[in-house]
């Protein structure tokens, strides 16, 4: 059945920037802060207090605007979108309507192997709002609280045309777009602490047919799974709903997570009207393209040119250098590890491997990590010198993610240095045929499998420290003797 | 002689030669504000406790000078920090801002002393201070007339005496209208020539802050402190300020002054036309050239005031909600109802009936009917302006369409009300600045003539209008109070 449709999706994504200060008042930004901590009259709505623009603002939106090839205006301006919500403190919200700050621009995804571009089709600057807390859920609370620590920090709406045809291909937008806006140090771009918000749009039409169907807004998508799920339920719903002879209602509706279903909000009727006119305490913004053209030559190198590099450079598969070029911070880790350490297959390995498991199973960033590039080149260094067995190096490197030890140190201090004695191997290589004579048989019987259950013994013997290759070496000589 | 009457001009001097203190000063102005503040109501709030401690640290000082020491009042929208700031409403009945409105701040710095705030129509909005949350101030020269809104509290202390000048705010004609209906100086600076920081938002592309004054020195003296730009008001102007007392007495030989004749039409009582034209009749004796020219979008600008204004005013009014400070409706049984109804009980009947008006003028399907059009004919008025200041130096014409009207005589028809700002308006709607002074008197009320020029004017309007002060003596004239 769903052969026959065609999914048309496109997504609104919400990016919080991390600015010095807030977009139109000189507070800082904060998250998990005391609550009305981070606030001034500006961002209270107090009587008499103006907005005055932030520039490091635009200037990020400029980068944003050129990193996603759209076209930067040279006039843009501030418009107030009113509506009455206790947690937006002059009952209206600074935003662009129809003059924002870039449009016509693209991003491009990679969807097996085939290369496809997702139209970008504006940029705009605005405000968040604040935050409500409630005692249990919003419709019981006695009261609500109010937090304007937000209130007023700088947001980007990034608005895709409705070039995006599945709900995966939703998912390799907003990660190209999430590890673009990580790669520009524009925002930390954490859905799960709200910095990065998606609303999408889906409609369904028989394949061939150019006409869109009706289409509705699917809010609270606040993980890249919950947006391919509920993209999923919604294109099952619009086409089950039109199979069976069904009219669509254009909606917003909410994703219910613990449901893993789309709820109805509100219907087109009850769309609120914004009354949306340009705010006259703001004066156009006037972009000179020498700026524009300044802040061109600053941008970093983006991800599709840093994946592109690893390849070609390195010799990197796809699959890597994509994991690699995920975020700023872990391509930066890799490509100072490597300059220490010219062994970008290995580093990877361990980025990719020990050192995002140690991550993922801390809850931690790289950037907060202990391990630092020349550590880890260190500690692949004593690998390759023999000091260490790969197997030892598991143990250094779990230690040196724990404590920020020097792996010399750690090796030193725990007695970790690889045996490479012969002669003290061998003594433990004796001792373990002596007490396996039933293995040892069968080994001679010609039981390959044996020799495994040995060497594990021998180093098991020498917790992990003989050296692996000796240790083979010296038992396959001992087992063919006579 | 007494001393309240003396102007900011001369009660500088005499505290910069020490023949006054600044504790002598206020007690003067104190004194004067318990003979006749009981018939004019000028004043929401009176700070003369704190006024009588920043006199005493002046006083204390080695040198005083500018207006350092001489007392004044601040129209109630203007924030005060520590000193409630009602905008006349009860919605902000309680309302102490933490921090001073930066004209306010500049004042301060000058060593000014703040005795009091002043009553003003609700949130600025009328023509008569009879939109006061509180109660309506009486024009010291006939306490059964208005004083003119919405600045009438700062015009009427200024006329009686009660402080030497007051700061105020002009959005259609605020200052210059209770100017003219009281007898004194009132200016509306360039749009963006003085700092809106703290003034709390009528309609924020029309708001000016300015002086009311006795005297046009004295109007460039305050000039002189409260210009300038500001970091926290990006529509203010960066450029400098120059000193407006500088050039007052150059004379106004070969000036070039026309007369808009839609300012003298039908509409515009007789009596104040003819002695508007008196008075340009005076401007010509002086040596200026005076003309008659046209500004013909000029009917155009009520209307077009009424959809800008209120469509701001519907905006920047919203977040007196009960959320964050003011009046709370604490009865509501949720959030809607607490906005409603705090809103409804908290605001007044012409603060409800603008924002309504911008509501429904911003709404979709009515945007381009109304807000879109008014902001082209908005243009085309400014535009009449341009060209005419290609041919004149200045504009001149009367303040107002009649002299102070009789308390309630408008109050039930606010059409009627908002056609006696008609004369006012379009300069706000342009963005330049003006003044009016005392330009006759009909019947012992006064009639202001006001002056227009193009942006950054200031300096000619007060040269022109010093002349003109300087050659008559209107400005001399005083309401008799005494009983």
């Amino acid at each position: 059945m769903t052969e026959k449709y065609e999914a048309v999706i496109g997504l609104e994504v919400h990016v919080e920037l991390k600015t010095n200060t807030k977009a139109f008042c000189g507070c800082g930004l904060s998250f998990g802060a005391l609550p009305n901590s981070h606030v001034c009259p500006g961002c209270l709505g107090m009587p008499g207090a103006i907005p005055v623009l932030n520039r490091e603002l635009v200037e990020f939106a400029i980068k944003t605007g050129l990193a996603l090839n759209c076209k930067i205006a040279e006039f843009c301006r501030f418009d107030r979108k009113n509506y009455f919500y206790p947690d937006l403190p002059a009952n209206y919200q600074i935003s662009q309507l129809d003059l924002p700050i870039a449009s016509a621009g693209y991003l491009e995804i990679e969807s097996e192997g085939v290369k496809k571009k997702i139209g970008i089709n504006r940029v705009h600057m605005e405000e968040d709002a604040g935050k409500l807390v409630h005692q249990g859920s919003i419709m019981t609370t006695p009261y609500s609280l109010v937090d304007l620590n937000r209130a007023g920090t700088p947001l980007l709406e990034i608005v895709s045309e409705p070039d995006i045809r599945s709900p995966r291909e939703a998912s390799m937008y907003m990660e190209k777009l999430r590890s673009i806006l990580l790669f520009l140090r524009v925002s930390d771009c954490k859905m799960e602490e709200g910095s990065l918000r998606c609303d999408a749009n889906v409609s369904v039409r028989p394949r061939g047919q150019e006409r869109l169907g009706t289409r509705t807004e699917i809010k609270n998508l606040n993980s890249f799974r919950s947006l391919e799920r509920a993209l999923e339920y919604e294109i099952k719903r619009h086409i089950e709903l039109l199979e069976e002879g069904g009219e669509l209602v254009q909606e917003t509706r909410t994703w219910d997570e613990d449901r893993q279903v789309t709820l109805s909000m509100r219907s087109k009727e009850e769309a609120q009207d914004y009354r949306y006119f340009p705010d006259p305490n703001l004066p156009p913004v006037i972009i000179d393209p020498e700026w524009v053209e300044r802040v061109r030559k600053t941008l970093p190198e983006l991800p599709d040119q840093a994946r592109e590099r690893l390849m070609s450079e390195y010799n990197l598969s796809s699959y890597d250098a994509n994991l690699l070029t995920m975020s700023k911070d872990v391509l930066d880790f890799f490509d100072a590890c490597v300059a220490e350490y010219n062994e970008p297959k290995l580093i990877a390995n361990w980025v990719m491997g020990e050192l995002t498991r140690l991550l993922n199973q801390n809850n931690m960033e790289i950037k907060d990590c202990r391990v630092t590039p020349s550590s880890l080149a260190a500690m692949l260094k004593l690998m390759e010198q023999g000091t260490i067995s790969g197997k030892i190096a598991k143990v250094v490197f779990e230690e040196m993610f724990n404590t920020g030890d020097a792996p010399e140190k750690i090796v030193k201090d725990r007695g970790l240095v690889q045996i490479s004695d012969e002669s003290a191997i061998k003594a433990i290589v004796d001792e373990v045929i002596a007490a396996n004579p039933k293995v040892v048989e069968d080994f001679k019987a010609g039981k390959e499998k044996a020799l495994g259950f040995l060497v594990g013994q021998v180093m098991k013997a020498s917790k992990g420290k003989a050296n692996p290759e000796i240790v083979n070496r010296l038992l396959r000589e001992e087992l063919s003797r006579p | 002689m007494e001393l309240y009457q003396y102007t900011v001009q001369e009660i500088g001097e005499m505290l910069a030669r020490r023949e006054v203190t600044a504790s002598e000063v206020l007690a003067a102005s104190a004194e004067r504000i318990g003979r006749v503040e009981s018939r004019i109501h000028a004043f929401i709030t009176l700070t003369l406790e704190e006024a009588e401690k920043t006199a005493k640290e002046l006083d204390a000082r080695d040198e005083i000078g500018g207006l350092a020491g001489i007392p004044c009042g601040i129209k109630d929208n203007l924030c005060t920090r520590g000193v409630r700031t009602t905008c006349a409403s009860e919605m902000l009945e309680d309302f102490v801002p933490p921090y001073d409105a930066t004209a306010v701040k500049k004042l301060k710095a000058a060593g000014a002393v703040m005795v009091g705030k002043l009553n003003m129509d609700e949130f600025a909005m009328g023509s008569s201070t009879e939109n006061s949350g509180f109660f309506p101030t009486h024009n010291p020269w006939d306490l059964t007339r208005v004083p003119g809104g919405s600045s009438g509290g700062a015009a009427a202390a200024v006329a009686a005496g009660e402080v030497f000048y007051a700061l105020a705010s002009d959005t259609g004609g605020s200052i210059r209208q209770p100017a003219s209906f009281c007898g004194v100086v009132g200016m509306k600076p360039t749009y963006g020539r003085v700092s809106r920081f703290g003034l709390v938002a009528f309609a924020s592309s029309l708001d000016q802050v300015g002086p009311i004054t006795r005297t046009v020195t004295d109007c460039a003296l305050v000039m002189n402190a409260i210009c300038g730009h500001d970091h926290l008001d990006s529509t203010s102007l960066k450029v400098p300020v120059p000193d407006y007392t500088k050039d007052l007495q150059e004379g106004i030989k070969g000036l070039k002054i026309g007369f808009p004749r839609e300012y003298f039409q039908e509409g515009v009582d007789r009596g104040v036309r003819d002695t508007i034209m008196k008075a340009l009749l005076k401007f010509e004796e002086l040596g200026a050239v005076v003309e008659e020219t046209s500004l013909p979008h000029s009917e155009y600008a009520l209307p077009t005031y009424y959809i800008i204004a209120p469509s701001e005013a519907s905006s920047n009014l919203a977040r007196f909600d009960g959320v964050r400070y003011g009046y709370r409706d604490g009865n509501a049984r949720d959030t809607v109802e607490m906005f409603s109804s705090t809103r409804a009980r908290g605001f007044g009947p012409e603060v409800i009936r603008r924002v309504m008006l911008g509501t429904y003028a911003l709404s979709s399907g009515y945007y381009d009917a109304y807000y879109l059009k008014a902001l082209k004919v908005r243009r085309l008025i400014k535009e009449d302006f341009d060209r005419a200041f290609e041919r004149y130096d200045i504009l001149a014409s009367p303040t107002t369409t009649s002299t102070a009207f009789r308390i309630g005589e408008k109050a039930q028809d606010p059409l009627t009300m908002y056609m006696s700002d008609m004369l006012t308006i379009p300069v706000n709607l342009a963005g330049i600045p003006s003044i009016s002074i005392p330009g006759g008197f009909i019947d012992n009320l006064p009639v202001g003539l006001q002056l227009m020029g193009p942006p950054l004017s200031e300096a000619t309007l007060l040269k022109a209008a010093y002349a003109f002060e300087q050659a008559t003596d209107y400005h001399l004239r005083t309401p008799v109070l005494e009983v």
